[in-house]
C-alpha cells in the first residue's frame, strides 16, 4: 500500500500534466502558428471567391469565421493524444494513481490553450477583414469563447475513440460533423441575431449550458473511450 | 452475465443457437416482407385516392415515410445493442449493432433520395434545408461515422466496441440536432412547408402506409439475420460448431 | 532471494490465465505466483505473449479468462494503480523534454519514494551531465536509462519490465540487475521479460514459461 499512501495530491498531478503539455507546445511554437495561418488563408480566400462587395461579406462574416475556426481546430485535433500514444506517455498516465478523467480534462485544457486561444485572439482581425460590424464583435467573441472549448471537449472524445487506429483525419471529420452541427448553429445563430438586431442571449445561454454539461461529461467519456480504443 | 437476464435470452445469445434460430426465421421474414410490401404498394399506388392538393406526387410517402421511420428505429436498435455490447461484452450484441448500421444507413439514404424527389414537384427544388431533411442528413452522417470507425480497427471486436460507444454518443446527439435545426429554421425563415403536419390522413392512405411499415420491419429482420449469420460464421470460424456446419454442407454437396 | 520467498507473503497470484485475440489463443492457461522480494523471468519465444501478459498485469488490457489475485484479494485494475510500475517498448519519455523534466512529470503523477529526488536518481542511473539535454538527443541506451530512472524514483511494489535489457551495454545490464536486487531487498517484486540469454541476476531466478 506504499504507493497509494504517498500518491501526490490531485492539484500537483494536474499542474504537472498542464505544465508538461504547455512546455511541449512552447518548444514547438511553429505548430501553434499553423492553425492560425490556416484560418487566415481561408478567410482571405472568401473575398476572392465571392467578390469584395461589403454587404455580402458582412452578411457571411460571422458564419465564415466560425466555420474557419472549426476547421482549423479539426486540423489540430488529431494530434491531441497521438504523440502520447506513440511514445508511451499515455500508458504512464493511465497507470498513474490519479483519476484518468481529470488528467485528460487537464490535457484538453492544455490543448485548448495552445490551439483555440490563438485562434480566438485573431478572430476580431478575421471578422474585420470581412467587415463584421464592431458592435457585433463582442457577441462573436462570447460565442467563440463558449463554442471552442465545447468543440475541444467533444473532439477529445472522438479522438480518444480513434486512438487505436491508424491516422484517420477524414474519419474524425466525419464523426465530428453531427456533433458540431448544434454548436455551429447556436454560435453562428447568436452572431446572426446580433447582426439583425434581434436578442442573442438565448443561443449564447444554450451554448453555455452545453459547455457546462460537456465539462462534466466529456472527460469521463474521453477516459472510457480511450480505454475501449487502446484495449486490444 | 447478470442473474436477472432470463435463461432463454442467455441461451439464444450464444452464437450457434442464434445462427440456427436466425436461419429458421429468415425465410419467413423475407416472404412476409415481400408479400406485405406488394400489398402496401398496390394499396398506395392504385387503391388510394389522389391528394386534392398534391395530386399523385404525394404517393412517394408510401416509400419515404416508412424508410424515414426505419432510419430512426434501426438507430434505436443499434444504440440498445451497443449499450449491451459495452456493458456485458456479448458477442451477438456487437454483431447486431454493427450489422444494423449499414441497413439503417441505406434506409436513411433512401429517405433522403425520395425526399428530394418529392421536393421537386412540391417546392420546385431538389434540396431544401428543411428541418426534417437536414436532421435526416445528420443521421446519415452519424451512421457513416459508426460504420467508418468500425472498419478502421484491425481487431473487429475492438472496433465494434469503439463504434458502439460512438453510436451511444450519437443517440444523445439526435434530439439535440433536431432541436437546434428547428431553432435554426425559425431564425433563418426558410421554406417551412410542413410535410406531415396535423393535416388529416384518410383511412385509404393510412392502411397502405402502416402495412409498408410492417413490411420494412420484416425486411430489416431478414436482412439483419442474414448479415449476422455471415458475421458469426466469420468470427467463430475456429469453433467446433462452424466446422460441423462446413462439414455437413460438404457432405450435402456430395 | 529464493530463500526469502518461501516465507514472504504472496503478492501476485495467477491461476489459469489465458488470453485470446480475435478468438486465437495468444497464451495460456498460465499459473504462477510472485512473492514479495521475488524477481521472476518471463520466458518465451517471439509472439508467445510475454508483452501481452505484462500489459494485462499492468491493467492496460482486459483480462479474458482466469483468476488474478493481488495481496490475496481479487485483482482489480483501479486498486493497484500507482503500486505497479510498467516499462514497455515505448519508454514513456517525451522527446522534447529533458530527462529531468520527464522525471518531474512522473513524480507529479506517481509521487516519489521516501528519500529519493530527481537529481540524485539521475546521478545514480549514470545520466549525470545529461540532465538538461532533450531526450531526443540522447543515445538509445541513455534513453533507456532515463526510463529506468523512473523505477528508482517512483514508489511501487510490482515492477513489470518488458525487455529492460534491450539496447543496454554491459554496465547497463549490471545497472538493471542492481535495480532489481535493490527492489527485491526492499520487499518489492518484479516480472521481467527477455527473449535472449542474458546475465540475469545472480543465482537461479523464478521462471514463468509461456507456451509458445
Amino acid at each position: 500500500m506504499r504507493g497509494r499512501m504517498s500518491s501526490p495530491r490531485l492539484s500537483t498531478a494536474c499542474a504537472a500534466v498542464l505544465r508538461r503539455d504547455l512546455t511541449l507546445a512552447w518548444r514547438r511554437r511553429g505548430d501553434i502558428v499553423m492553425p492560425v495561418l490556416y484560418a487566415l488563408i481561408v478567410v482571405t480566400l472568401f473575398p476572392f471567391a465571392l467578390g469584395p462587395e461589403e454587404a455580402l461579406l458582412q452578411r457571411i462574416a460571422g458564419g465564415v469565421v466560425l466555420v474557419t475556426m472549426l476547421l482549423a481546430m479539426l486540423l489540430a485535433l488529431d494530434a491531441m493524444f497521438r504523440g502520447d500514444i506513440e511514445d508511451g506517455s499515455l500508458e504512464q498516465l493511465m497507470l498513474s494513481p490519479q483519476p484518468l478523467a481529470l488528467m485528460l480534462g487537464t490535457k484538453i485544457l492544455a490543448h485548448w490553450i495552445t490551439t483555440a486561444l490563438p485562434l480566438i485572439v485573431i478572430a476580431p482581425l478575421l471578422a474585420a477583414m470581412l467587415h463584421l460590424p464592431t458592435a457585433v464583435m463582442p457577441v462573436l467573441l462570447y460565442a467563440l469563447l463558449l463554442a471552442t472549448p465545447l468543440l475541444s471537449l467533444l473532439g477529445a472524445v472522438l479522438v480518444a475513440l480513434t486512438a487505436g487506429t491508424r491516422r484517420s483525419g477524414m474519419l474524425l471529420a466525419l464523426m465530428l460533423l453531427p456533433l458540431c452541427v448544434p454548436v455551429v448553429i447556436f454560435a453562428a445563430g447568436a452572431v446572426a441575431a446580433a447582426q439583425q438586431g434581434l436578442p442573442w442571449l438565448a443561443p449564447i445561454a444554450w451554448l453555455g449550458a452545453a459547455l457546462v454539461m460537456a465539462l462534466v461529461l466529456a472527460p469521463l467519456a474521453c477516459a472510457a473511450a480511450l480505454r475501449i480504443a487502446l484495449d486490444a | 452475465m447478470a442473474n436477472w437476464i432470463p435463461l432463454w435470452v442467455h441461451k439464444l445469445s450464444s452464437p450457434p443457437n442464434f445462427y440456427r434460430f436466425a436461419g429458421a426465421l429468415r425465410p419467413w421474414a423475407l416472404v412476409l416482407a415481400l408479400l406485405l410490401g406488394a400489398i402496401a404498394l398496390y394499396g398506395g399506388l392504385v387503391l388510394a385516392p389522389a391528394d386534392y392538393q398534391q395530386g399523385d406526387a404525394y404517393r412517394i410517402i408510401f416509400i419515404h415515410v416508412p424508410c424515414a421511420w426505419m432510419g430512426l428505429f434501426i438507430y434505436g436498435v443499434m444504440a440498445v445493442a451497443s449499450f449491451i455490447t459495452l456493458v456485458w461484452r456479448i458477442k451477438l450484441a456487437e454483431v447486431v449493432a454493427m450489422e444494423s448500421a449499414p441497413i439503417g444507413a441505406a434506409f436513411t439514404f433512401i429517405t433522403l433520395v425520395t425526399g428530394s424527389l418529392w421536393g421537386k414537384p412540391m417546392w420546385g427544388t431538389w434540396w431544401t434545408w428543411d428541418a426534417r431533411l437536414t436532421s435526416e442528413l445528420v443521421l446519415l452522417f452519424l451512421y457513416l461515422g459508426v460504420i467508418g470507425l468500425y472498419h478502421s480497427f484491425e481487431d473487429r471486436r475492438q472496433g465494434a466496441r469503439a463504434a458502439a460507444f460512438l453510436a451511444i454518443i450519437g443517440i444523445i446527439n439526435v434530439p439535440i440536432v433536431h432541436f437546434s435545426v428547428n431553432w435554426w429554421n425559425t431564425l433563418h425563415q426558410g421554406s417551412t412547408i410542413r410535410i406531415l403536419g396535423p393535416s388529416k390522413i384518410s383511412g385509404d392512405m393510412l392502411w397502405p402506409l402502416l402495412t409498408m411499415m410492417v413490411a420494412t420491419k420484416c425486411y430489416y429482420v431478414a436482412s439483419l439475420f442474414g448479415r449476422v449469420r455471415t458475421d458469426l460464421l466469420a468470427m467463430e470460424s475456429g469453433k467446433d460448431w462452424v466446422r460441423q456446419i462446413a462439414e455437413s454442407a460438404q457432405e450435402g454437396r456430395r | 532471494m529464493t530463500s526469502l520467498s518461501a516465507t514472504a507473503p504472496v503478492l501476485l497470484e495467477a491461476r489459469a490465465l489465458s488470453f485470446h485475440r480475435q478468438d486465437e489463443p495468444v497464451f495460456g492457461p498460465l499459473d504462477f505466483s510472485l512473492h514479495a522480494g521475488e524477481v521472476a523471468l518471463v520466458e518465451g519465444n517471439n509472439g508467445s505473449g510475454k508483452t501481452t501478459l505484462l500489459r494485462i498485469l499492468a491493467g492496460l488490457l482486459h483480462l479474458d479468462e482466469g483468476e488474478l489475485r493481488w495481496r490475496g484479494q481479487p485483482w482489480r485494475r483501479t486498486e493497484h494503480l500507482g503500486d505497479t510500475l510498467f516499462l514497455g517498448h515505448h519508454l514513456g519519455l517525451k522527446a522534447d523534454l529533458s530527462a529531468r523534466e520527464n522525471l518531474a512529470v512522473a513524480a507529479g503523477l506517481y509521487g516519489t519514494r521516501a528519500g529519493r529526488d530527481v537529481p540524485g536518481v539521475l546521478a545514480d542511473i549514470g545520466l549525470a551531465g545529461y540532465e538538461d539535454e532533450p531526450v531526443r538527443r540522447l543515445s538509445a541506451g541513455q534513453k533507456k536509462r532515463a526510463a529506468l530512472a523512473r523505477l528508482l524514483l517512483l514508489p511501487g511494489t510490482l515492477w513489470l519490465l518488458d525487455e529492460p535489457y534491450a539496447n543496454l551495454d554491459r554496465t547497463g545490464i549490471e545497472l538493471v540487475n542492481r535495480l532489481l536486487a535493490m527492489h527485491a531487498t526492499e520487499g518489492g517484486a518484479a516480472l521481467v521479460t527477455s527473449h535472449g540469454a542474458v546475465s540475469f541476476l545472480d543465482g537461479e531466478p523464478t521462471r514463468v514459461r509461456m507456451h509458445a
